[in-house]
């Protein structure tokens, strides 16, 4: 299969700190990857130079063969993010949201129309297509959040931490929207809770103080570690270094 | 162009929203213009007049132009949002100019409604007036322009206390809107003329009178502040993107 993200080298530095330590992985086309670590790990900083937001200290990574160091503007066409907390513009309407990320990516009055179309109703959205983003509760702006991001239709997609903060209903329900979208495009996802890694995720990596220590299957990182939970695997790889 | 205009779009919708806009940037500059022409009807001020006063009011509502653009982007540059938009093709002057122009047409707005007012309280129509609304493009660069510094620089808290307190007060106090500011002594005028200010009120009071002559040196000393502000804005903005 394809590598949809070929990491290379990446690191990044803050004055004296080094957020990200020479950064080598692959990511494949489709798959669902998913980046644990305690905070400070350097996960956020590694999407946000995946993203083109920061620019790395040293280091490489391909996007679909476009270089986030060379060809920024064309990284931007084929990705889009969900981050962390959520992205919504507050006194824009549900549908006035989804109209500005068509804008923004430059889709026709067409184009727009359709999109924001088949977004209100693959994500449910038709009942509050009307309201106040700040109007909704977090689990609906999380999911607007995430329509946002999709509307574009982008070949890479990123989400930071998509369900922090959410009830058990809501996040329950974003991980079936999660789901839908395995296979159609390659996800990464950053993640603080140890059971949405393992539940959705094609394969996980695992990065401590800037270093990815491990990279595999849930299965495979309980095999390596001797553990029964993947909770206890990723503690023991957090607490013990590579493996 | 579309995609400036997408973004353009939400500003304006941001702005136009929030009920303080409308408070503020429409309904103070109308209440001061109609208690100070009532204290005109009763005791006759030469400073009060429609046509020396309005221009000043034109001006002052300006100041809060500056207040909503810049809380708009200090808000918008801690939320997630911007951070979003940073990954899409939206480039820096989309941005930048995304933030301007939608500031402009409120501006242009501001003025009508103070003038449409100061007809009905017995200003005397000419198309002074027109002009003295179209001039009204070159204070509002300048205040539109100190709203992108102010917005890019500081933090909301500190945009409201800056902008909010300090600056309507400047644009009130030293511009001569209601009072002569040689009253005030010699260090103070000197002071007021080194500010934009009186100039921009004056340059809209020389507008009124159809006085050209009149108004080109303070259309320099405006237009040269607001050039020199939106450089540094421009600058100062464009450091914070890459910093964030």
């Amino acid at each position: 299969m394809k590598n949809a993200i070929e990491i290379k080298g990446l690191t990044k530095d803050y004055k004296d700190i080094r957020a990200v330590d020479n950064l080598d992985l692959d990511i494949r086309e489709g798959e669902l990857f998913a980046l644990l670590g305690v905070n400070g790990a350097g996960k956020t900083t590694t999407i946000k130079m995946l993203c083109c937001i920061t620019q790395p200290t040293s280091g490489d990574a391909l996007l679909n063969g476009k270089s986030i160091a060379s060809d920024a503007p064309d990284v931007k066409k084929i990705i889009a993010v969900s981050p962390q907390e959520t992205a919504v513009a507050p006194n824009l309407s549900v549908k006035e949201n989804l109209n500005l990320m068509c804008g923004v990516h430059g889709l026709d009055k067409q184009r727009t129309i359709q999109r924001t179309k088949q977004m209100i109703e693959e994500f449910k959205l038709d009942r509050i297509q009307n309201k106040k983003a700040s109007k909704l509760s977090g689990g609906w702006q999380r999911r607007l959040s995430i329509a946002m991001a999709l509307i574009s239709e982008p070949q890479i997609l990123f989400l930071d931490e998509p369900t922090l903060g959410l009830d058990v209903i809501a996040r329950s329900e974003l991980w079936d929207t999660i789901r839908e979208l395995k296979g159609k495009m390659t996800i990464i996802l950053t993640t603080h809770y140890m059971e949405e890694a393992e539940e959705l995720s094609d394969r996980i990596g695992v990065m401590r103080d800037g270093h990815l220590l491990a990279v595999g299957t849930a299965a495979e990182l309980k095999e390596k570690t001797g553990e029964e939970k993947f909770e206890n695997a990723f503690i023991k790889l957090v607490k013990g270094g590579a493996v | 162009m579309r995609k400036m205009l997408s973004f353009a779009n939400r500003t304006m919708k941001e702005i136009l929203r929030d009920p303080l806009t409308m408070a503020f940037g429409l309904g103070f500059p109308v209440v001061l213009l109609l208690l100070l022409s009532i204290i005109q009807a009763n005791i006759p001020v030469d400073m009060f007049e429609p046509s020396h006063l309005t221009p000043g009011i034109t001006v002052f509502g300006l100041s809060f132009m500056t207040l909503f653009s810049a809380q708009l982007i200090s808000k918008d540059r801690t939320s997630s949002l911007l951070t979003r938009l940073y990954t899409t093709p939206l480039k820096a002057t989309d941005f930048i100019l995304g933030y301007l122009l939608p500031v402009i047409p409120l501006c242009i707005a501001q003025a009508v409604i103070c003038y449409i007012l100061a007809l009905i309280l017995g200003l005397q129509f000419s198309v002074n007036i027109i002009w003295a609304i179209l001039m009204i493009l070159v204070p509002s660069f300048f205040y539109i322009a100190l709203g992108l510094l102010c917005g890019s620089a500081m933090t909301e808290k500190q945009v409201g206390g800056i902008c909010g307190a300090l600056l309507t007060n400047l644009s009130a106090w030293l511009s001569g809107i209601w009072f002569d500011i040689s009253m005030l002594g010699k260090g103070i005028k000197t002071f007021a003329n080194a500010l934009p200010f009186i100039h921009a009120v004056e340059l809209e009071r020389a507008m009124v009178l159809g006085d050209i002559k009149a108004a080109l040196p303070h259309l320099w000393w405006v237009l040269g502040y607001g050039i020199a502000l939106m450089a540094i804005a421009v600058f100062v903005f464009l450091r914070q993107m890459k910093k964030q």
